[in-house]
C-alpha cells in the first residue's frame, strides 16, 4: 500500500454563507470560504470587525445566525457549546490571554486534556507532557510553576503546549503574539513554524502582526465591512484594490514590513 | 464525502499473522492518532498482549499516520526498547527514536509532612491573620484621623453606594426572614405558655429576645452572607484584574478608598437593618400571638414598652454597629488575601463568610457577658 496523503483530505474549515448577528448588530454578512488542510490562514481586519467571533465560531463557542460551518468535514452543531468531544479534540485552541487554569500548575495544565481523555497511565502522561514542554522551549523545572508566576511569553508557550497535547489536526490561535516583546514574539513565530513543519497541522490565526502574515501565513483572509473581502496568498491580497487593504497594507508601517 | 472522512481517519488496527517461518508478526495499520487509539481500549490490550507474548516481528509499514503520542503508546508497550525485527517507515522510526532518546528528570523530592509542621503552620497562619488585621485597623485609624482634619476628602459617594447595596437592597430579605422567625418563635412559646396559663408573657419573651438578641443577630448573619462575601469577592477580582495596582499607581490608598467606605457604611447601616428586622419579627410574633393566643395587636403594642426596658433597644443598636464594623473589616481583610487564581477566590470568600459569622456570634457573647445587668427588668 503506497500511502500518499493527498487529494482525499476534506477541507480543514469550510464556511457556507455564514451570517452572524448580535441582536440588531450585524457582524458577518454572507461569509463563505474553504481552507485546505496544511495551510496557515491569517485572519486580519480592523478591531471589532468580527475576527475573534469568526474564530469562536470555528471553535464552536458561538453559532452563526445563518449558514453552516464544517470543521474537518464535519458540520458543527447548531447550538453553541454543544460540541461533541470527538470534534473538539480535532482542534487545539490558543486563547489570547492563554486561558490557563489558574488553580493548576504548568504540568497539570498541559496534562489536563490527556486526563480528560481518560488516560490514567502516569508514566505516559509524564513523558508526553515533558516532551511538549521541551518542544515549546520550556524546561522541566518550569513544570511546577503556577500560571500566576509566569511571564506573558511563558503563558503563551504553556498554552500552546496544552493546545498541542492531543496532537490536533487544526490549531486555532487568537492573537498569538499580542503582548509579547519583539524577541519573544519572534521566538514564538519561529517555534510555530518549526512545529508546523514537523506536526503537519492546519492553522487559523487572528493576528495584527504583519511580520507573521509575511513570514508564516500561507494564506491571508481580510475581513472588512462585515464581509470577507479576499482570501488568498499574500501577494494577491496586496494587489487587491479594496480601500481597507490600502489602509491596512499600504501604510508606512506596513510598507516597511512588506517592501524589504 | 463520507468515504473521504473515513479515509482521513482510518481506524488504527493491529493484527497478528503467522509468517512462513512460523514466527508471529504484529501488523499495524490505519492512522494511529492518540484520540483514536485511546478510544479503542481493545487495541491497547492487543498491543500489550503482543508485547507480553514477546512478538519479535513488528510491521508498521501500513500505518498511514502516526503522531508522537501514539508512538509513545507503542514505545511503552515495547517496554522502552526496539523489538528484534521492526519494519517501519523512516519518518515513523524517527518519532520512536525521539522517545528512545528522552530521559525523564528525577522528580523533585517530596517534602515530608509531619504533624508538628502542620501545627506550626496553622499557628503561623493565625498569627499572620492577626498581624494583617492589626495593620489594617491601624491604617484605618490613621485614615480616620486624616479625614477628621480633611473633611472634604471623605468618600461620600462610595459610602452612599454601599449603604444602598448592603442596606436598602437587603430590606426585603431581612424583613422576610425576621417575620418568619417571629411567627415561629411566637408559636412555639405560645404552646409552652398555654400550659401554665401565662399567655400574656408572650410579649415579654418576644420583646426581650428579639430586640436584644435575635434582631441584631439575624440581620448581621444575613448581611455577612450577603454583603460580606460580595465585598471579599469584589476586592479579590480587583486584585486579579490589577485594579488594585492601578489605584496604588494613582497614589490612592486602598484603605481609604476601598476599606473605609465599606466599614463606615456597614457600621451605619447595620443598626438600621437590625431595627428593621426587629419590627418585622415583632410583627410576625404579633400575628402569631393574635392567631394562637388571641392577644390583640393593640394590647401587644401597648404592653411592649412596659416589659422591655429602653436600654435593650440601645444595646441592640450598639451591638449592630459593632457587627457591621467586624463584617466589613473581615471581608476586606480576606479580600486582600486573595491571590490571582480562581481557587484562592473561592477559598477566601468562604473564609470571609465563616469568619464574619463566627466573629458576630463571639462579639454577641461578649456583649451578653458585659451587659448582663443592663436592661433586664
Amino acid at each position: 500500500m503506497t500511502a500518499s496523503p493527498s487529494p482525499v483530505l476534506p477541507n480543514a474549515v469550510r464556511f457556507e454563507q455564514v451570517w452572524t448577528r448580535f441582536g440588531d448588530k450585524l457582524i458577518h454578512q454572507n461569509i463563505s470560504f474553504c481552507l485546505q488542510q496544511g495551510q496557515i490562514l491569517g485572519l486580519v481586519g480592523a478591531s471589532g470587525c468580527g475576527k475573534t467571533t469568526l474564530l469562536r465560531e470555528i471553535i464552536g463557542l458561538q453559532t452563526p445566525s445563518q449558514g453552516n460551518i464544517f470543521v474537518m468535514g464535519k458540520a458543527l452543531p447548531k447550538q453553541a457549546g454543544h460540541l461533541d468531544l470527538q470534534t473538539s479534540r480535532l482542534s487545539g485552541v490558543l486563547f489570547q490571554k492563554g486561558a490557563l487554569f489558574s488553580a493548576l500548575n504548568v504540568f497539570e495544565n498541559i496534562a489536563f486534556p490527556l486526563r480528560e481523555l481518560g488516560i490514567a497511565d502516569k508514566g505516559f502522561i509524564q513523558h508526553l507532557v515533558i516532551m511538549k514542554l521541551q518542544r515549546v522551549g520550556l524546561t522541566t523545572s518550569d513544570a511546577g510553576l503556577m500560571p500566576a508566576a509566569l511571564s506573558g511569553g511563558m503563558v503563551k508557550r504553556v498554552a500552546l503546549a496544552r493546545a498541542l497535547i492531543l496532537e490536533p489536526s487544526l490549531l486555532l490561535l487568537d492573537e498569538p503574539t499580542s503582548g509579547l516583546d519583539p524577541i519573544a514574539s519572534e521566538a514564538f513565530v519561529s517555534l510555530l513554524s518549526e512545529l508546523y513543519g514537523e506536526l503537519n497541522f492546519t492553522v487559523v490565526m487572528v493576528t495584527h502582526d504583519l511580520d507573521i502574515l509575511r513570514d508564516l501565513c500561507t494564506e491571508v483572509a481580510v475581513l472588512a465591512d462585515h464581509q470577507l473581502i479576499v482570501k488568498a496568498a499574500l501577494p494577491t491580497v496586496l494587489a487587491c484594490p479594496h480601500p481597507f487593504i490600502g489602509q491596512f497594507f499600504h501604510n508606512r508601517r506596513a510598507n516597511r514590513v512588506f517592501c524589504n | 464525502m463520507t468515504d473521504k472522512a473515513t479515509d482521513f481517519q482510518a481506524i488504527p488496527q493491529l493484527e497478528t499473522v503467522q509468517q512462513a517461518d512460523g514466527q508471529f508478526c504484529a501488523v499495524l495499520s490505519g492512522s494511529w492518532h492518540l484520540c483514536a487509539v485511546v478510544a479503542t481500549p481493545k487495541l491497547r490490550a492487543l498491543l500489550q498482549q503482543c508485547a507480553e507474548n514477546a512478538v519479535t516481528h513488528w510491521d508498521l509499514r501500513s500505518v498511514t499516520a502516526l503522531d508522537s503520542a501514539a508512538a509513545l503508546i507503542i514505545w511503552r508497550a515495547w517496554g522502552g526498547q526496539w523489538p528484534a525485527y521492526v519494519q517501519i517507515k523512516p519518518e515513523h522510526r524517527q518519532l520512536l527514536q525521539r522517545w528512545q532518546a528522552q530521559v525523564l528528570p528525577n522528580p523533585p523530592p517530596k517534602s515530608n509532612l509531619w504533624i508538628g509542621q502542620g501545627i506550626a503552620d496553622s499557628i503561623g497562619s493565625v498569627a499572620g491573620h492577626l498581624r494583617s488585621l492589626l495593620i489594617l485597623q491601624g491604617q484605618l485609624l490613621l485614615d480616620v484621623a486624616y479625614l477628621l482634619s480633611h473633611p472634604k476628602a471623605i468618600p461620600w459617594a462610595e459610602i452612599s453606594i454601599i449603604i444602598y447595596d448592603a442596606g436598602v437592597r437587603a430590606l426585603g430579605i431581612t424583613a422576610l426572614v425576621g417575620f418568619l422567625i417571629g411567627v415561629v418563635l411566637s408559636y412555639l412559646s405560645a404552646l409552652q405558655l398555654k400550659m401554665f396559663g401565662a399567655e400574656i408573657y408572650i410579649i415579654n419573651i418576644l420583646g426581650m429576645s428579639i430586640i436584644r438578641e435575635l434582631g441584631p443577630l439575624l440581620a448581621a448573619i444575613l448581611v455577612a452572607g450577603r454583603s460580606g462575601s460580595a465585598m471579599t469577592a469584589q476586592i479579590g477580582i480587583m486584585r486579579v484584574t490589577e485594579e488594585l495596582d492601578a489605584l496604588s499607581a494613582m497614589g490612592i490608598a486602598h484603605s481609604m478608598r476601598l476599606v473605609l467606605p465599606k466599614i463606615a457604611a456597614l457600621s451605619l447601616v447595620m443598626p438600621l437593618l437590625s431595627e428593621w428586622t426587629n419590627v418585622a419579627a415583632l410583627l410576625g410574633g404579633m400575628v402569631s400571638a393574635l392567631v394562637t393566643l388571641d392577644i390583640s395587636m393593640g394590647q401587644f403594642v401597648m404592653k411592649l414598652p412596659e416589659v422591655v426596658p429602653l436600654a435593650n433597644v440601645f444595646i441592640g443598636l450598639g451591638k449592630s454597629a459593632v457587627f457591621g464594623l467586624a463584617i466589613a473589616l473581615l471581608a476586606c481583610h480576606f479580600g486582600f488575601r486573595i491571590k490571582p487564581n480562581t481557587e484562592s477566590l473561592g477559598i477566601e470568600t468562604t473564609n470571609s463568610v465563616v469568619a464574619s459569622i463566627t466573629a458576630v456570634i463571639m462579639i454577641d457573647a461578649v456583649f451578653a457577658i458585659l451587659l448582663m445587668k443592663v436592661g433586664v427588668p
